[in-house]
């Protein structure tokens, strides 16, 4: 007897609410962002400074770029256009969260105040902190991207020495085995003893926390590269700089890539602890001294500046990954 | 495909004379000595094509790989033209049973492998031209990934030979082409070898591939491979499956083997 399979059915409409959803998705992004202009300019009598003003202007130009989005894909397709399009009902979504946010927050007061701003206090912090802000996401990079570059460089050569010298594995094995899982803040006492300044003992911390993930997997890279490659470098008279320039580095760095972006992550960590506790500047400084305060609004305004930076970072890396590896092409994205 | 010879500017005499002298070889096991090949001895002349013919797991591959000087055996010596062999050399090339191509390179930067671990010019032209041979030349901006197995097996034949050996090792390098592409690449390797007498060992499971290519077909024992049968061929040119004396020799290299077996 023969059966149809379940999977050549036609698939099912998805009904109710998520089908209106999905196909009045541009009509619903425009109701939620007009919802929240519309309430931000109802709440000026309680929160009248440029964080509102700004949240009823920008939400309002949203509402109505998404109400001209289906009009606005036939006339200018570039790329913010495709990008909207294609995140369209998270956008449509995130209207409605902020709407409920700001209803919860500066309408009916339901959470306690100085612990849960409204939307437009935390707007309200990039337009009126903008400089103090941009000095500490400055003052963090000098210390993340001279750290994390000095930390790969370092971990890339240690771990392809490990991988490739039997010698050096012998002596550098059991220290990496050994001090590797330590996590790199708690080096902080020593580094703040050992160097002159709290930048240089951060940057420190910084390149401990890349170049040890990093060495681990660019060492097991070049210790798995299969023999048979060796034998045809070998047998078309490759040296043995030969087949570790061509061979054995090559195909280690996937692994290579895997490390860095553990330490990438690590650095996040170390930095905004280390500027938490010792720094005068930097964005884990500024949450301190936030908090300190009890300025909440501003807590919030650099955890999601925090947020954008580093995922932004993380991009950038897995932009340099997929340029490195272009002939592998799969892989995580992100 | 394009005819043949592949350099034209290359007037040294190639081929070159092998010698194996009592060669015995043994792989250390967790449950000790597993002796894989035991008093192999036969010369190979300059310019001959022998087959290496033997059950699976013999110690055709092992044999090869001393041969390359990738391995040194336990036993016994291995010479060329009379001089014992130290290592692997370039002239000497050995074509794996597994392709070996680098993932991160093109074709036809995979070819270019030779000239660059030699630090010798890369010789475009040349490139072109063998890959034009296996028929891979519209390949060659490829990964090796986004290859067949035999297109594979194709792009590793020609990154040896675009480096001009003098003996060439072949293990199983037809196995995974169709019978049409099969034949038509023994073809052009026939004509490669005529041309600049290149000295070949080729290991196979085919006889018939065997009786088409080869001067020589020399049979193997199970494990420890030890020769059991040392066949000359010589059939009319050109060589054809339907010939009396070619079943004939068919038939007796088949027994050789199933005497084995
Ligand atoms: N590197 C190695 N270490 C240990 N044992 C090995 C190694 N290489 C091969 N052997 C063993 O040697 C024996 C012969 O292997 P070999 O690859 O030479 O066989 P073969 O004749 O080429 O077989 P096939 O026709 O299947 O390719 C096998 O039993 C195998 O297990
Ligand atoms: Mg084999």
């Amino acid at each position: 007897m023969i059966t149809v399979a379940k999977e050549l059915a036609p698939h099912k409409k998805t009904i109710g609410i998520f089908s209106f959803f999905k196909e009045n998705y541009t009509i619903i992004g425009f109701s939620s962002w007009f919802l929240v202009s519309l309430c931000s300019f109802f709440s000026l009598k309680e929160h009248n400074y440029p964080g509102t003003y700004f949240l009823i202007w920008s939400s309002l130009f949203f509402s109505f770029f998404l109400f001209l989005l289906p009009f606005l894909k036939f006339t200018h397709n570039n790329r913010i256009i495709k990008f909207v399009f294609l995140h369209i009902r998270w956008f449509a979504v995130l209207g409605f969260i902020i709407f409920f946010w700001e209803m919860v927050t500066a309408y009916a007061k339901l959470l306690p105040l100085p612990f849960f701003p409204s939307p437009q206090a935390v707007l309200n912090i990039y337009l009126t902190d903008f400089f103090r802000l941009s000095e500490s996401v400055l003052s963090s990079l000098l210390i993340l991207v001279p750290g994390f570059l000095l930390g790969s460089f370092l971990g890339f050569f240690v771990g392809a020495a490990i991988g490739w010298s039997k010698e050096i594995h012998y002596w550098l094995h059991p220290v990496i085995r050994f001090a590797g899982p330590l996590p790199a803040i708690a080096w902080l006492p020593i580094a703040l003893f050992i160097f002159p300044t709290i930048y240089t003992a951060s940057v420190f911390l910084v390149v401990i926390s890349t170049a040890f993930p990093v060495a681990i997997l660019t060492a097991s890279g070049v210790s798995a590269v299969e023999t048979g490659y060796y034998d045809v470098a070998r047998t078309l008279g490759g040296s043995p700089y030969f087949l570790l320039r061509h061979i054995a580095l090559p195909s280690a760095l996937p692994q290579v890539f895997v490390g860095l972006f553990m330490g990438l992550g690590a650095s996040f960590a170390v930095l905004i602890v280390a500027e938490m506790v010792g720094a005068k500047a930097g964005l884990g400084w500024y949450m301190e001294w936030a908090q300190g305060w009890g300025a909440y609004a501003n807590l919030y305004a650099v955890l999601c500046l925090m947020s954008v930076l580093f995922s932004t970072l993380i991009s950038i890396l897995f932009k340099v990954r997929n340029h490195v590896l272009n002939w592998q092409n799969d892989g995580v994205k992100w | 495909m394009v005819t043949l010879p592949l350099s034209s500017q290359n007037t040294s005499p190639h081929g070159r004379s092998i010698q194996i002298r009592n060669v015995s070889h043994f792989y250390e096991h967790s449950s000790g000595h597993l002796t894989v090949l035991k008093n192999v001895s036969f010369d190979v002349a300059q310019g001959e094509i022998i087959a290496l013919l033997g059950p699976s797991g013999c110690g055709k591959s092992t044999l090869l790989r001393l041969i390359s000087g990738l391995e040194t055996p336990t036993g016994g010596k291995i010479g060329v033209d009379g001089v014992r062999i130290n290592g692997p050399s370039p002239d000497r090339l050995i074509v794996l049973q597994d392709s070996y191509l680098l993932p991160w390179r093109t074709i036809k930067q995979n070819v270019a492998l030779g000239f660059e671990a030699r630090n010798l010019p890369i010789d475009h032209g040349q490139i072109d031209h063998v890959l034009d041979m296996v028929g891979l030349l519209s390949f060659s901006g490829s990964y090796p990934r986004q290859l067949s197995g035999g297109m594979a097996q194709r792009a590793t034949l020609a990154r040896a030979l675009v480096n001009n050996p003098d003996i060439l090792l072949l293990d199983e390098p037809f196995g995974k082409l169709d019978s049409l592409t099969r034949m038509s690449i023994q073809n052009d390797f026939l004509k490669l070898s005529q041309s600049r007498t290149l000295t070949t060992l080729l290991v196979t499971h085919d006889v018939e591939e065997a009786l088409l290519l080869a001067s020589r077909i020399i049979v193997f024992t199970p494990r420890p491979a030890q020769i059991v049968d040392d066949f000359v061929i010589n059939l009319t040119e050109p060589r054809h499956r339907d010939n009396r004396d070619f079943v004939a020799l068919r038939h007796n290299i088949l027994e050789a083997l199933g005497h084995v077996f």
